[in-house]
Order: C-alpha cells, then structure tokens, then sequence
C-alpha cells in the first residue's frame, strides 16, 4: 500500500502539463490553476452573454429578414458559448448560481469591449468582422489549453465564430458598397470599433498579471502583444478589400519585422471601462439582471412542474426510451 | 426570491448521425428530462449535429476514480497477447 503524497501529485500534474496532455476535472491540480481557470473562464462566460446586449439592440431593425434572421442565430450562438463555458467552469467546483451571483455583483468581470455601445446598424457588422475576429484570434490557441474541459468549448465555440466573423464582414461590404451615406456610416462604425478591439487581447506583455503563469501552465499559448500584432497584421488587407481605413495614421508595413507597425493604444480608456466607467457598463449589467429576475417565475414553474411529476408518475416519460442494452452501445 | 439551488446537471450524448454510437457532448441543466432533452437540442444540435440525443441525469453516472487509474487497468496491461500484432507469422502467408 502506498500513499500519494503531495510532491507525488504536484510532479504528476507538471509532468502532464509538460507532455502537452490534458488535465481532466477529477485529476488532482494546484488551488493556484484551479483559481486562475475559476477567473478566465467565467470571465469568458460573462462576456459571451453580455455581448448579446449590443448586438440584439438591432435585431428589430435590421435592415431585411435575412439579415434579421442571421443576427438572430448569431446573438443565439452567443448565448449557446456561454453555456458552454459555464458547464466547463462547474467542473472546476463553482455553481451556475454563484457564477451569475458573481457577475450580477460585479465580482467577476467581462470584456470590456461590451461596454461601448452599438450606435448604427454598421455596427453590427464591424462587430462581427472585428470583435468576433479578435475574439477568433484569441480563442484558435485555447482549444490547445491544458483544461480539458476548457479546450473543449472552446474547439465548439471556435467552429461556430466563423459564421459570425463573415457575416459581419459581408454586411459591412454591403454597406462599404452602397450609397455614400452608407459607406459613410460603415466608415464611422470601423473608426469607432478598432481601437477598442484592440484592447480586447488585454494589457501589454510587460503589464500582464497573470501572464507568465498562465503561459506555464499552458491555459496560455502566446502572449497579449503576439495576438494582437496578429490580428493587426490579418485586419489590414481584410480592411482594404473592404474598401474601408483603419483609424490609425501611423499603421504601416515594417519590413524589417515583417508586420504592421501601429500607434499607441489609449491604456487610460482601457482601464476606465474596465473600473466600470464606460458608456454602457451601468446598462449591462442592469439589463442582466433585469432579464435574470424576470425569468425568475419561468425557472420556479418549471422546478415546481418537475417536482409535481416527479412525485405522482414516476418513470413514466413521455418519449421514446432506449432499448434495453442499446443506453450502453 | 424562492429559487434556491441550480437545476440538476444532465450529460448530453448527441448520435451525428444514423450508424454511429451517441457520443458525449457536453452537459446543461434543466429542471426535468423533457426540458434537458429540449435544451440539449438547441445547445448542441443548432447546426444538425444530430440525428438521436440521449441526457442522463450526471449523479447517475459512476466513473472510474483518476487516483487510481494505474491499478485499475493495469489488469489489461502484462498482456499483449490480445493484440494480433503479438504474433508472429512467416513472410507471405495471406489473409490472417
Ligand atoms: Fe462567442
Ligand atoms: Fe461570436
């Protein structure tokens, strides 16, 4: 008989982080990891459903029913990357419950780019090629995450973003094509949106926190300036064909570097919106919790409904159940 | 507010298509079967991933322990001898 003792553990746990091998949820790992991925993906959960706000703001208005109809599964993908991501950070040992107790109380954060608001239907469309596409370039390297359940979602969410990052960019096209006024208004949505999803790939590598640990522990797989040069260097010919500029006159080729040279990011609106001071933050969260009380009764019926049939039919369900044997196959 | 504790948590087994086995797709809650098997569909199938869905309560659900992952199939592991690769056969025999 032989006892595990911690030193054991802690060198199984770094021994599959280094063998690039997933870690699972039953698997013994540090109060430290457990935490950090407790935060980020919270964080990630929160953002997926806030940022259903700015975009459902337009579904009324959209311009035609195919568009309508689009916003809509998208702004529902949205909500289905949330749920996703909550189930991931349950399997660390928090509840539903306390996650949106968290987030209500604004104990846990979400990204601060849903903090600006969407003032014209451009909007939509420059969300969807650039949030949605900083968002891709964020996610791609987490479905390599060390947190199985994380990397999973995330291998989901990813799959379903494409359809979000090029519906965005074909509205804007429409729009970049039309009359002037609506060039104009695509124009103004861009100008508006650029700066702000840059910030979405967080402070720089020098003033990141919780960098360097996440970057060992493998929940991280390249750093804040990394991705964002990346982005900056795939928007740019993206931007062209769009027949659109990006509000930044110092962006230009390095070749030197081999990638875009661009201005200074403004950190003091960063960090504003962030402390809860942008445009919309108040909104947000109100409108969350607004929406979360008055589903309230929704959730007690349904409770009180499967409390009622629990007691008088049991095992009695109304669909088709497996065939004996086959719930194994 | 009388809502006090989260909806139980379903596992979601989600068959892509007609010939293959239902495999895991991930969880949700919901207050009972039907409403699990309702949320399970537009969570996981708004893309046609599915032809079958099975949720299953997640308490019900006995799973292997991580701890003791080395003893508990090791039984399997000192025998080769299930494989057929174990086996040598001479250059040129066909169809075994
Ligand atoms: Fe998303
Ligand atoms: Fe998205």
């Amino acid at each position: 008989m032989t006892t595990v003792t911690a030193q054991d553990r802690t060198a199984a746990f770094d021994a599959a982080v280094a063998a690039d091998e997933r870690i699972e949820p039953r698997d013994w790992m540090p109060d430290a990891y457990r935490a950090t991925l407790v935060r980020q993906i919270a964080q990630h959960a929160h953002s997926e459903i806030i940022g259903m706000q700015p975009e459902a703001n337009w579904i009324t208005r959209a311009p035609s029913l195919r568009r309508k109809a689009i916003l809509i599964a998208k702004v529902q993908d949205e909500a289905g990357h949330g749920l996703y991501l909550y189930s991931a950070a349950e399997t660390l040992g928090t509840s539903r419950e306390e996650l949106l107790d968290k987030l209500h109380s604004g104990r846990q954060k979400y990204s601060s780019i849903f903090n600006y608001p969407t003032l014209t239907w451009a909007d939509v469309g420059a969300i969807g090629w650039l949030v949605d596409g900083a968002a891709i370039t964020n996610q791609v390297p987490l479905c390599r995450c060390s947190y199985g359940p994380y990397a999973r979602a995330m291998v989901r969410i990813c799959k379903e973003e494409s359809f979000h990052q090029r519906q965005g960019y074909e509205s804007l096209l429409a729009l970049s094509r039309g009359t002037p006024a609506q060039h104009a208004m695509a124009q103004d949505a861009v100008d508006r949106w650029w700066w702000p999803s840059l910030m979405m790939f967080g402070p720089p590598d020098d003033e990141s926190a919780h960098s360097a640990q996440s970057m060992e522990w493998k929940i991280k797989r390249h750093s804040n300036d990394e991705l964002r040069q990346r982005f900056v260097d795939i928007c740019v010919p993206q931007a062209e064909a769009l027949g659109l500029t990006l509000p930044d006159p110092q962006l230009k080729w390095n070749d030197e570097r081999g990638h875009h040279d661009f201005g200074p990011i403004d950190w003091t609106e960063f960090r504003e919106v962030l402390k809860g001071n942008g445009p919309c933050n108040d909104q947000r969260i109100t409108q969350r919790k607004q929406a979360h009380d008055e589903g309230a009764w929704v959730r007690e019926a349904a409770a009180a409904y499967a409390t009622k049939h629990a007691t008088q039919r049991p095992a009695e369900p109304t669909t088709a159940r497996t065939a004996p044997g086959e719930a194994t196959a | 507010m009388t809502e006090s504790t989260d909806w139980p948590l379903w596992e979601v087994f989600v068959r892509s298509r007609r010939g293959v086995s239902h495999t895991h797709a991930g969880s949700l809650h919901a207050p009972d079967a039907q409403m699990a098997l309702r949320n399970a569909r537009d969570l996981y199938t708004r893309r046609n991933e599915g032809v079958s869905l099975w949720v299953v309560p997640s308490t019900a659900i006995t799973a292997s322990s991580p701890d003791e992952k080395d003893s508990f199939f090791e039984p399997s592991g000192d025998k080769p001898y299930r494989h057929p690769t174990f086996y040598e056969i001479p250059e040129g025999v066909k169809h075994l």
